[in-house]
Order: C-alpha cells, then sequence, then structure tokens
C-alpha cells in the first residue's frame, strides 16, 4: 500500500476542537498520487471538517498536513492553487454573473504568468494568456461534454450541467490533488454512473478524495475508503474489506444492510 | 427648439460627470457592497492636489494625470487601510467609516488650502460652437463627454476582457470560492476600489471649473451621482452611465425651464420615486428578495 513516491496528502494526528466538541480525533489518511481515496462515515463523523482543513478553512487544534511531502504548516485558502489542490463544494460555488467560460477560466488562472501592470495596460502578454486560458478553458470543457453551454450563465442551465462545469473549473487547473465534496448529490443514477466513469478516467492522472453519501459510486470508485465515526478513523481499506468490516457495519452500513422492510414500517409508524 | 437642443447638450456633458461619480461608487459596490460616502471628497481632495500643481506653474496636462494618479493610491489607501478591518463586521460598519473619510478629508482640505472658492481652469474654451443660430456644445464639453467616455471604455475592457478583470469579477461575487481558486481576492479589491477613485477623480476635476473648487465643492455632485447610480441598480456600470446621462439631461432641463434652485430638490425626487417603485434600478440583475 506504501509507495516510493510521497503521498500527494498525508494526514496524521489530526485533531479539531471546536471549544468543547472534537470534530476530528487523532484522525491519520493518506492518498498516493494517482489514487482515489473515498472518506464515508455518517453526518457529524467530521467529513466535512476533514475537508476543511485540507483547504485551510480550518486550522487544526493539533496534527500534522502534508502536500506532496511538504508540511503545510498555515495553510491558507489562497494557496491552495498554487500546492495543485482543487475542491468542488457541496454547493456549485459557481459564479451567478459571469458565464461557464469564465467560472472554468478563473480556476485556470493559476496558469497564467502575466502580472497587474502588463494586465492593466494590455500588453501582449496578458493577451496571449487570456486567450491561452480560454483555450485551456474550452478544451478541458468540451473533455467534459460541456463545451456547447461555454457562453450561458450558469443560473440557466439544469443542475447535472452546472454540475459538471464545477468539475470542470476544479480540473482546469491541473491538480494533483482533487477533493471532491459529494459529487453526486442531486444527481439521478444514470448520472451517477457518468460521474463513476468520469471519476474512474482520473485515476492515475491526480490523487483524488472524496466525500459522498451514495455508498454505491463510493464502492465502485475508491481504490482505498477511510471510514470516520465521531471524528476517529474506524476503518480504511479496500471497497471490499470496509463492505465486511465489523465496526463499519455497526457503525453506519450496519443500517442499510440489515434494513428490512419490517424496520423501515416500524420507522414509518413512529 | 433651438434652446431645447443646447439645453439638452448640455445636460448630457454635464450627466456624464455625474456618470463618472457613479460608475465609481457602483464599483466599489460590486466589489465590496459598501457605498463610499467619501467618494465626493475623495475626488475633490485629489482636485485639489492637481491644483496645486497648476499653482506652482505646472501645466494642465500634467496637474490632469496627477489628479487621477492620486486618485488611484488614495482608492487602494482607503480600502486597504481604513474599510479592510471594518469588513467583516456588519455592513454599517464600512459605511460609517466611509463618513468618517468623507469629513476628515473635507476637513484636511479646509485646513491646507483654506476655506476660500477657487477658480478652476478648463483645458478647452467653455464658449459653444454655433451651429446657425443654434449654440450648441463648447470644446470643453467635448472634452468631458470624450474623457469619460475612454475611462468608462477601458473600464470595462479591463473587467471584461483580462485576466485580472475575470478575478476581480471573480473576487466581487464569491470571495469565499475565488479565494479557493487561488485567487488573491484582498488584492482584488483594493485594486478595484483604486481603479473607482479614478472614475472619481476624473469626474473631480472635470466639475471643478463649472462649481469652483471648494472642500465642500463635490457634496452637491455626490448628491447627483449617487442619484444616478441608484437610477442604474448600483449594480451596473452601463446603468450608472445611463443614469448619470438621464439624470443630467432632467436636471438641465429643471435648471432652465424651471429654475436653478430646484435641481437639487427634483434629483431627491427621482431618487425617492426611483427607490419606491424600482428600488433595485433600472438595470439590476439581482433578483429582488421578498420577505
Amino acid at each position: 500500500m506504501t509507495t516510493a513516491a510521497p503521498a500527494a496528502l498525508r494526514i496524521s494526528d489530526l485533531t479539531v476542537r471546536f471549544g468543547g466538541l472534537v470534530a476530528l480525533d487523532d484522525v491519520g489518511l493518506h492518498v498516493s498520487p494517482g489514487e482515489v481515496v473515498g472518506i464515508i462515515g455518517p453526518n457529524g463523523a467530521g467529513k466535512t471538517t476533514l475537508f476543511n482543513v485540507v483547504c485551510g478553512f480550518v486550522r487544526p487544534t493539533s496534527g500534522r498536513l502534508e502536500v506532496q511531502g511538504k508540511e503545510q504548516r498555515k495553510l491558507r485558502p489562497h494557496q491552495l492553487a498554487g500546492l495543485g489542490i482543487a475542491r468542488t463544494l457541496q454547493g456549485l460555488g459557481l459564479f451567478p454573473h459571469i458565464s461557464c467560460l469564465e467560472n472554468v477560466m478563473v480556476g485556470a488562472h493559476r496558469h497564467a504568468r502575466a502580472g497587474f501592470a502588463s494586465a492593466l495596460l494590455g500588453l501582449p502578454r496578458s493577451d496571449n494568456d487570456e486567450r491561452a486560458l480560454r483555450e485551456r478553458a474550452l478544451a478541458l470543457m468540451d473533455e467534459l461534454g460541456v463545451a456547447h453551454v461555454a457562453g450561458r450563465l450558469p443560473g440557466s442551465l439544469p443542475y447535472p450541467l452546472q454540475k459538471r462545469v464545477a468539475l470542470a473549473r476544479a480540473l482546469v487547473a491541473d491538480p494533483q490533488v482533487l477533493l471532491l465534496d459529494e459529487p453526486a448529490s442531486g444527481l439521478s443514477n444514470a448520472e451517477m454512473d457518468e460521474l463513476g466513469e468520469l471519476i474512474r478516467g482520473l485515476r492515475g492522472r491526480m490523487a483524488v478524495m472524496l466525500v459522498e453519501h451514495h455508498m454505491d459510486l463510493v464502492m465502485a470508485v475508491c481504490d482505498r475508503i477511510v471510514v470516520l465515526d465521531f471524528g476517529k478513523v474506524i476503518a480504511t481499506g479496500t471497497p471490499a474489506e470496509v463492505r465486511t468490516d465489523e465496526r463499519v457495519l455497526a457503525a453506519y452500513l450496519g443500517d442499510e444492510v440489515d434494513a428490512t422492510d419490517e424496520t423501515i414500517s416500524d420507522a414509518v409508524d413512529v | 427648439m433651438d434652446r431645447f437642443l443646447s439645453v439638452t447638450i448640455s445636460g448630457l456633458s454635464g450627466g456624464m460627470i455625474y456618470a463618472a461619480v457613479a460608475l465609481s461608487l457602483v464599483l466599489i459596490w460590486r466589489a465590496t457592497r459598501v457605498v463610499n460616502f467619501a467618494q465626493g471628497a475623495m475626488a475633490m481632495f485629489t482636485t485639489y492636489l492637481a491644483f496645486t500643481v497648476l499653482e506652482h506653474g505646472g501645466s494642465y496636462w500634467v496637474a490632469f494625470p496627477i489628479a487621477l494618479l492620486t486618485g488611484l493610491v488614495l482608492g487602494a489607501f482607503v480600502e486597504r487601510v481604513l474599510v479592510r478591518p471594518v469588513e467583516n463586521g456588519p455592513p454599517l460598519n464600512a459605511v460609517v467609516v466611509t463618513l468618517g473619510v468623507f469629513i476628515f478629508l473635507q476637513g484636511l482640505a479646509g485646513l491646507l488650502f483654506g476655506g476660500r472658492f477657487r477658480s478652476f481652469p478648463a483645458p478647452f474654451s467653455n464658449k459653444n460652437y454655433n451651429l446657425g443660430n443654434v449654440s450648441t456644445v463648447s470644446p470643453f464639453e467635448i472634452f468631458i463627454v470624450l474623457s469619460v467616455a475612454l475611462v468608462a471604455a477601458l473600464l470595462f475592457a479591463l473587467f471584461q476582457y483580462t485576466d485580472v478583470g475575470l478575478r476581480m469579477r471573480a473576487a466581487a461575487f464569491s470571495g469565499e470560492v475565488a479565494r479557493m481558486l487561488g485567487v488573491r481576492v484582498g488584492r482584488m479589491l483594493t485594486l478595484g476600489w483604486a481603479l473607482a477613485a479614478v472614475a472619481g477623480s476624473l469626474a473631480g476635476i472635470l466639475v471643478a471649473p463649472s462649481v469652483f473648487l471648494h472642500p465642500n465643492n463635490m457634496d452637491g455632485v455626490f448628491v447627483f451621482g449617487f442619484t444616478a447610480a441608484v437610477i442604474g441598480g448600483l449594480d451596473s456600470p452601463v446603468g450608472a452611465i445611463v443614469g448619470g446621462l438621464g439624470l443630467g439631461v432632467l436636471l438641465s432641463y429643471v435648471a432652465s425651464y424651471a429654475g436653478g434652485d430646484l435641481q437639487t430638490l427634483s434629483a431627491l425626487a427621482v431618487l425617492v420615486f426611483i427607490l419606491m417603485v424600482k428600488p433595485n434600478g433600472l438595470f439590476s440583475t439581482t433578483a429582488t428578495r421578498r420577505v
């Protein structure tokens, strides 16, 4: 499981407290380059907090975060792109009044080199940059099948298409680590299958960390799964291993696996 | 009819100045959701700086860019140093800060430059060209229209067609998300204020020949500019320009046909009317939130 190359993302002994609440308790996990790792766990298990730590939105109480083998002590959100980390949000987070293409171009801008001054003065270099960004963004939108909506405003598109645009915006930066926060929410089964294909296609190209509630998707696309419960890692392993892990069944999957018509009707009666 | 035409034309050139003030207010509103009540005073102050250059024998064409450049610096300074610390507080805090800047700059101008009315030169003649017996437009009015149009066009191009402009728009729409994508949001907001203040300073130096230079000289102009921005919806640069021109023409009619004293009153009437009938302005894209 361990490789010679440093992990794309490594978290060790991570603890986050909000006042008296322990959101994450001594969590350790890593994502190797090119690997797809799923983070699952019941609501309130600390999945989103974990994401927020990796994004620099939440400062851990203690613990260590390494990106490409380098420790990040004072990670701040604007450094993410430079470190090669991209994230999609649980909501879409698309900018409402600018076109889909421009949304994606904002994501691509770490590849732009022109500074303030040259852009202000409209020097040729910034012009070329702008064109390169545009082409790059369009190429990626084409790959994700959303090139035809490039000129439209995000709000005018159906939700699944917006999700693809949001994914394109994350991918266009060519990240080494992609964080997907519930990418399947609001998608139909068929669309989820397409999303699964897409994520599988990313395997080998970048490290992917995925938080998701839909077990089918997680089981289908992940190389490894980390299970959180009450802020603790209770299991790590391949989908097959996790599926049969006693603690996981008890904490989380157990409800679904054991769910019978009887228990559901009981629940409804209550 | 001839009179009507020349009144309309002078209204348009006056309206261009209100449009510049409105544009600066809109740019700041878009970036940081703050109405910059200090905008008029900032423009007054940079016009005084240009005046100082003129007093020391500098040419108008040195003083003019100096007014714009000091506007740029002043705008960046006010945002970065004074507004930034209160940006995450309640919106009223930032408004109070801009009011403080407004009072401070007026006081400082009085202290440094005195409270006398000074005449400020125009770079071109104020005499109207005559077309037959119709008095049309003066070279200075043409200069006003062209320079505001040029600055507005440059700002538009910057926002719409450059990478920096795109980042500025992204930062304005959603700072958090933009930050995650690697945009230096703080810098973008500072730049937004700086560019907005340039438009304000332009209005200041263009209006000075007609209202004279005085620590309070921009107060009325600011009210007109604010009204123009509200007409346009505070969110729309195009709306600011159209609002400014429309208001300029309207006020020009009021001044010629009803009396100059009624100008401010009628601007306020328009302001109240717009806020009652179409509070989002004529050009706003934001949906109304009804509670």
